[in-house]
């Protein structure tokens, strides 16, 4: 791996169902994340998705690239525009160093309203240095 | 005392609540294990084979997950935390919205082990106007341990917000009423659709004209209409937006397309109103229709055609 290399991008099709399994998964119950009358009394036009089903997009994204040797090290997220039923994210990431074994890769998913998460996810490879 | 005030008097609370733990000594509820391994990797659709098999392990993104308190509540929570969430409920600010995670895993976490956590509160921010509504960042650093042992840390950003109101939905422009269309409006008022008369050579028009445009006489009387009609021809806007025309959920207040219909009435002259009761991209030249009086708000109601199964 080297500082500038690009990982191939990842559509995630958002379903009302990954937004519901992705929520109980991580146990998060708040109601915006399943019931979609509750999210509009509050101000959302349908349910979202919930910041840890990102997180664990995010995270699967980088360890589908480098494999099952890969070690999770840190993933920062920061989430923008909601990921609501029917919208499509693309996850895109690029390396933006390298230390030994170690890569900070650069995330950015976007969805239909636009970035829906960027972030950064360090990542150790053993094996790989370059 | 202005909003202005109040929140600035709530912010400096809420200052107060920075370095105070938000939960002490909690306890994952499950310890690690297998099937909220599976679960999780099912609703990511992550085949990971690390997190399968004897050696399996979780998910590190999972990290949260162990702590989260779900149906029956967070355990080792402090006061501090609910007394906090709760002064920014009382304030309005009802919503919650996560923005931010930051997470770094120090060792894997394996099926059996028992994680235990403390939660401080880092910061509050200033009050913040956002897209979504006003209100608070709350940010959360949670240390995760096993027997002892760090495991991981998990700072978490939220935005406790009150939402912001929806924009009402604008009315309907009023018609321009006078001198020339008075009796049409009249009729309107009494849901009767009016078709003026010619009686000096019995053309029927509309709009109403102070003369008739065949003979030129100015006299003339009303035929009400049946109010059986087609649609002659019709366009749909679909830019710019008119919330006020929209055929959407009003309570919505989007602004959708909607097909404006050039309506022929059963007795031949024609006029331009909604066409109702079909969407907008279903609408059809010769759909036939039947005129309706609908009820816009307090002050207005309108002659517009509902379509008619046939």
């Amino acid at each position: 791996m080297r500082a500038g290399d690009r990982l191939p991008p990842l559509e995630i099709p958002v379903t009302r169902t990954l937004v519901v399994a992705g929520a109980i998964a991580s146990r998060d119950y708040q109601d915006v994340h399943h019931d979609p009358e509750l999210a509009r009394q509050k101000g959302a036009p349908d349910v979202f998705m919930n910041i840890l089903t990102t997180n664990g997009l995010v995270g699967r994204y980088v360890t589908d690239h480098f494999g099952p040797t890969a070690v999770l090290r840190k993933v920062a997220i920061r989430l923008g525009a909601p990921n609501h039923p029917g919208d499509t994210m693309v996850l895109t990431g690029g390396v933006e160093r390298v230390d030994g074994d170690t890569a900070v890769v650069r995330v950015v998913g976007a969805n239909g309203l636009g970035d829906h998460v960027t972030g950064t996810v360090t990542v150790t490879v053993p094996g790989d240095t370059r | 005392m202005s909003d202005e005030q109040r929140y600035d008097e709530l912010g400096a609370r809420l200052k107060k609540f920075e370095g105070r733990p938000a939960a002490l000594s909690g306890v994952g509820k499950d310890p690690v294990n297998a099937p909220m391994i599976r679960h999780w990797c099912e609703a990511m659709g992550d085949t990971n084979p690390a997190y399968t098999g004897p050696d399996a392990i979780a998910p590190p993104t999972m990290l949260q997950a162990w702590t989260m308190g779900g149906l029956s509540g967070h355990q080792g929570r402090t006061g501090a935390y609910d007394e906090l969430l709760g002064l920014l409920e009382a304030s309005g600010c009802t919503a919650v919205v996560a923005t931010d995670c930051e997470q770094e895993y120090l060792r894997p976490l394996r099926p059996g082990d028992e994680v235990a956590f403390d939660t401080v509160i880092e910061a509050v921010s200033g009050r913040k106007t956002t897209k979504l509504g006003t209100g608070y960042f709350v940010t959360t650093r949670t240390d995760l341990r096993v027997g002892g042992e760090p495991v991981g840390t998990h700072r978490f950003r939220i935005l406790k917000y009150a939402p912001a109101p929806r924009a009402p939905r604008p009315p309907r422009p009023r018609p321009v009423v006078n001198r020339d269309n008075a009796g049409f409006w009249q009729g309107v008022a009494e849901h009767r659709l009016l078709i003026q008369r010619c009686t000096g050579c019995g053309l029927l028009r509309h709009p109403w004209l102070p003369g008739c445009n065949a003979c030129g006489s100015p006299d003339w009387d009303t035929l009400e209409a049946s109010g059986e009609g087609t649609v002659h021809s019709y366009v749909v806007q679909h830019h710019p937006s008119f919330p006020a025309f929209s055929a959407a959920d009003p309570a919505d207040g989007a602004a959708g397309p909607y097909a404006v219909g050039l309506i022929e009435l059963a007795e031949g002259v024609r006029m331009v109103s909604d066409v109702v009761g079909v969407p907008y991209d279903e609408v059809r030249i010769g759909l036939p229709v039947r005129l309706v009086f609908r009820r816009y708000d307090e002050e207005l109601t309108l002659p517009v055609f509902q379509a008619v199964e046939r």
